[in-house]
């Protein structure tokens, strides 16, 4: 076991309510009716369906291709027919509908074929990427960035550390501290492959001080696993939000990521341990990305727990499964308390993003007014970014952007500490993401009009030219008439000269 | 419970500025008893008061500024601007004067500038000045210490005094002053006399003036009680108070003959409670670590600059309020050095 080697700024000792989903193992949803699969669960460009309504799917069949890039494929959870494919609603904060597609399930949930690699080490970097992106796998720790791509560190970058993120520092959520209790075996199976494809050299398991029986749980099984090198369990502190990559990285290694940098510049990889379980069962067992671990719990539901649930389960029915007092309606958390977002209808399906529902809260901040800011600091006392909440929320609030950059507001993280402590109750994130689209918004004007100006400024030196190139030719040819002119009026003239020296010479 | 905001985050700790300004009020509440065994019940009558003008004018703003009235009003930055005007005043001051210098604090020095949060300078020390400035008389006629008064006021006599100028008896006010040892130490001074022998008059205690002494004291205890529950920062007392410290001793060790001793400066006068209760006010301070301690020092310079070589025998409300201009200044080369900032 390795010690941490430093810590990060401000953050919050946040009272953690692990326990009451912590009580019973995993179990698994009841397969549902209606599978609804939005294209994009992925930071990046959506999937493209390769299906068509009417077709027979079977588990695991990949449904949509991925589109340039960043893009991942999408796969049936469960054997049955494509229903449609259209615009459904989705688990987004916009309340906007997106394109999914819709599987009715047979009941069957047969498996296609499956096709586990017998020896990744016999394999390259570039055979596993490509595996696990036709997995479909992306970051299960809540941002679904496309996995592969950080697998890949690029020539020019050497993996110091492939760190393993089980801070989980989020209150109320514990899919990973289950997935560490239940199957730290094959979360060592990922992080063997990843090991191997970023040729890190050496690899940090980090867990938060509060899952202790995770911890044993993975020392046992990495003791069993004398082939993984240079691997080492770091127990870290309780503290909202160690979970932050950067923050968790300062904390492992007492370094800081360059700002507008990657952890890669300084020689880290940081991959969830979800997500690490998730590789080990599409290399080792051939299985995509089909299902992941929900955590469902809060103060109004009755059989809190956590639940391997099928991608595209409409979020009501594991809802229903965990038993809840949820009245129709009444708004829940998808994500945790500190950086999750609210949804009032339940007919959504649950999605790779998604590692938490919570209903009901304890401590919810109130909806009231908020006082104006006292300057009194706090929030900067409580910033991990070492930012001043207090002068981004002035000049936000008076929408004066240039002086928000001037204040750092892109090195926000959104962890919301600031807004838990401010003694007024001021919605700070709110303002900074607002700044952060308006700002975002000019520069996409900006680029517009500088486009728009360029083009302007193109044509006006095209016809500049034009006008130039037009007025050389008229020059050329006046100046070659003129000379034609005076070459004729030369013969001319010898012709002439030449009558009149005949003549004289005759008279002579 | 279910949850009430629309956006994250949906959890909110315990914190809010009603409870930091009730906290303030506790913090004051020994000091103030200080006072009051020290100075009499007048000063508990000034405070009433100053609290009543406070909290009238507060309502009055909001209502024609068209701000809900309640949150504001119990809030509790009203009252605390009120005590600490109150307690800088002297004890017997005549109403008009309390009510003058509250009245200017809330409205001119609060509201106009837009209210909670939004005033460039502390209100308290703002009232504090214009009647410094204004009524000088009124202003430094203060109560000797009990145990020293040859007519000691009592509550009927200080109510009359404060209201009507002089008790039933005939008694008027300036026949129950007398200076303060701030006032004599300077004044001493000027007379060339040695500040060794001046701290041996009974103006003077065991290490400041009498009764101002414990009441600084116990402002110190207050205030440490407010550091404790992370109502202040250390930042500000303790770069005010150090810079006290190392100017007094300075000047005691070049020039002991225009100077009391570093104790007698932290002990007297507004040290401490400018250091704990006024300079420690988040709106008109700065609001960056590096910048209290820096907001703090330049208090402390100039209290103590003002007390030595200036015209009045105290500074430190015009120290606050000098510091309190320069606050934009030091707010903007105090930043922090955010998450990976390249050099």
């Amino acid at each position: 076991m390795s010690k941490p080697l430093g810590s990060f700024p401000g953050g919050l000792k946040l009272n953690g309510h692990k326990k009451r989903s912590t009580q019973s193992p995993i179990r698994k949803t009841p397969l549902a009716k209606t599978l609804i699969l939005p294209l994009q669960q992925h930071i990046g460009a959506a999937a493209v369906p390769i299906v068509e309504v009417g077709d027979k799917v079977l588990k695991g069949q990949r449904i949509a291709r991925a589109e340039g890039h960043v893009s991942v494929c999408l796969h049936a959870p469960s054997s049955g027919t494509i229903k449609a494919i259209d615009e459904q609603a989705i688990p987004h904060p916009s309340g906007l509908n997106a394109p999914c597609i819709t599987i009715e399930t047979d009941g069957e949930d047969q498996w296609l074929e499956r096709q586990p690699v017998k020896n990744f080490r016999d394999m390259s970097a570039h055979e596993i990427r490509q595996i696990i992106r036709d997995a479909g796998i992306v970051g299960l720790g809540g941002a679904g960035f496309p996995s592969f791509i950080k697998l890949n560190p690029g020539v020019h970058h050497d993996v110091e550390t492939l760190l393993l993120n089980g801070a989980e520092c989020e209150p109320y959520i514990t899919c990973d501290d289950m997935l560490l209790r239940e199957r730290a075996e094959g979360i060592l199976d990922g992080v063997e492959i990843m090991q191997h494809a970023l040729r890190a050299r050496n690899v940090i398991l980090a867990i938060e001080d509060n899952k202790p029986e995770g911890v044993s749980a993975m020392e046992l099984a990495l003791a069993a696993r004398p082939q993984l090198q240079n691997t080492s369990i770091m127990v870290i502190p309780t503290r909202y939000p160690t979970g932050g990559e950067k923050q968790l990285i300062q904390v492992v290694t007492g370094k800081q990521v360059p700002s507008n940098g990657l952890p890669i510049d300084i020689g880290i990889v940081s991959h969830n341990m979800g997500t690490a379980y998730a590789v080990g069962r599409a290399i080792n067992h051939g299985e995509p990305l089909i299902s992941r671990i929900v955590t469902v719990t809060g103060t109004d539901v009755t059989h809190a727990g956590n639940f391997e649930t099928l991608f595209g389960t409409p979020i009501s029915e594991l809802l229903a499964f965990a038993e809840t007092k949820r009245q129709p309606d009444e708004p829940f958390i998808l994500g945790g308390p500190m950086m999750g977002f609210n949804l009032s209808g339940d007919n959504l399906p649950v999605t790779k993003t998604a590692n938490c529902i919570l209903v009901g809260v304890d401590d919810a901040a109130p909806a009231s007014e908020p006082l104006p800011c006292i300057r009194c600091g706090d929030c900067a006392t409580a910033c991990p970014a070492s930012l001043l909440p207090q002068q981004l929320y002035w000049h936000s609030r008076a929408k004066d952007f240039d002086q928000t950059r001037d204040y750092n507001l892109f090195d926000c993280i959104e962890c919301g500490c600031c807004d838990y402590v401010c003694p007024s109750k001021i919605p700070l994130v709110s303002y900074f993401r607002f700044a952060k689209t308006e700002i975002m918004n000019q520069e996409r004007e900006h680029q517009k009009s500088d486009l728009a100006r360029e083009r302007f400024e193109t044509r006006l030196a095209r016809l500049e030219r034009e006008k130039q190139e037009k007025e050389e030719r008229q020059r050329q040819r006046k100046a070659a008439l003129a000379a034609s002119k005076a070459k004729k009026e030369k013969q001319e003239q010898a012709a002439a000269e030449a009558d009149t020296t005949a003549t004289e010479n005759k008279e002579n | 419970m279910g949850i009430f905001r629309i956006s994250p985050p949906f959890l909110a700790g315990a914190n809010r500025v009603t409870l930091q300004m009730l906290q303030v009020l506790l913090a004051m509440i020994p000091a103030v008893f200080a006072m009051v065994y020290f100075f009499g019940p007048a000063v508990l009558i000034n405070i009433t008061l100053a609290l009543a003008v406070a909290l009238a004018s507060e309502a009055v703003m909001l209502k024609i500024r068209k701000r809900p009235v309640k949150p504001f009003i119990t809030d509790g930055s009203a009252a605390v601007t009120a005590i600490l005007l109150a307690v800088a005043i002297p004890p017997l001051a005549p109403w008009w004067l309390t009510t003058i210098g509250v009245m200017f604090a809330i409205v001119f020095a609060k509201h106009l500038y837009g209210g909670l949060g939004y005033n460039p300078f502390n209100p308290a020390m703002v009232g504090y000045v214009l009647l410094l400035v204004s009524f000088p008389l009124e202003m430094t006629t203060w109560l000797p210490v009990i145990s020293l008064s040859e007519n000691p006021v009592d509550f009927m006599s200080a109510f009359q005094l404060i209201f009507h100028g002089e008790t039933s008896s005939g008694l008027a006010m300036d026949t129950v002053s007398g200076a303060t040892p701030l006032d004599a130490m300077k004044t001493q001074i000027g007379q060339q006399i040695l500040p060794e022998y001046i701290v041996n008059q009974n103006l003077f205690g065991i290490f400041g003036g009498l009764g101002w002494e414990w009441i600084n004291v116990w402002f110190a205890v207050g205030g440490l009680y407010l550091i404790y529950r992370r109502v202040i920062n250390w930042h500000v007392p303790l770069a005010m108070l150090a810079t006290i410290f190392v100017f007094s001793s300075i000047t005691a060790i070049f020039a002991p003959e225009t100077t009391g001793s570093p104790l007698f400066h932290l002990v007297s006068g507004g040290t401490m409670i400018g250091a704990f209760f006024i300079a420690t006010d988040p709106v008109s301070g700065s609001t960056t670590v590096k910048g209290r301690i820096v907001f703090g020092a330049g208090v402390g310079a100039l209290t103590y600059i003002i007390r030595i070589w200036g015209g009045y025998p105290d500074g430190v409300a015009f120290a606050v309020l000098l510091m309190n201009m320069a606050v934009p200044l030091i707010d903007y080369y105090t930043q922090p050095k955010v998450y990976g900032a390249v050099k």
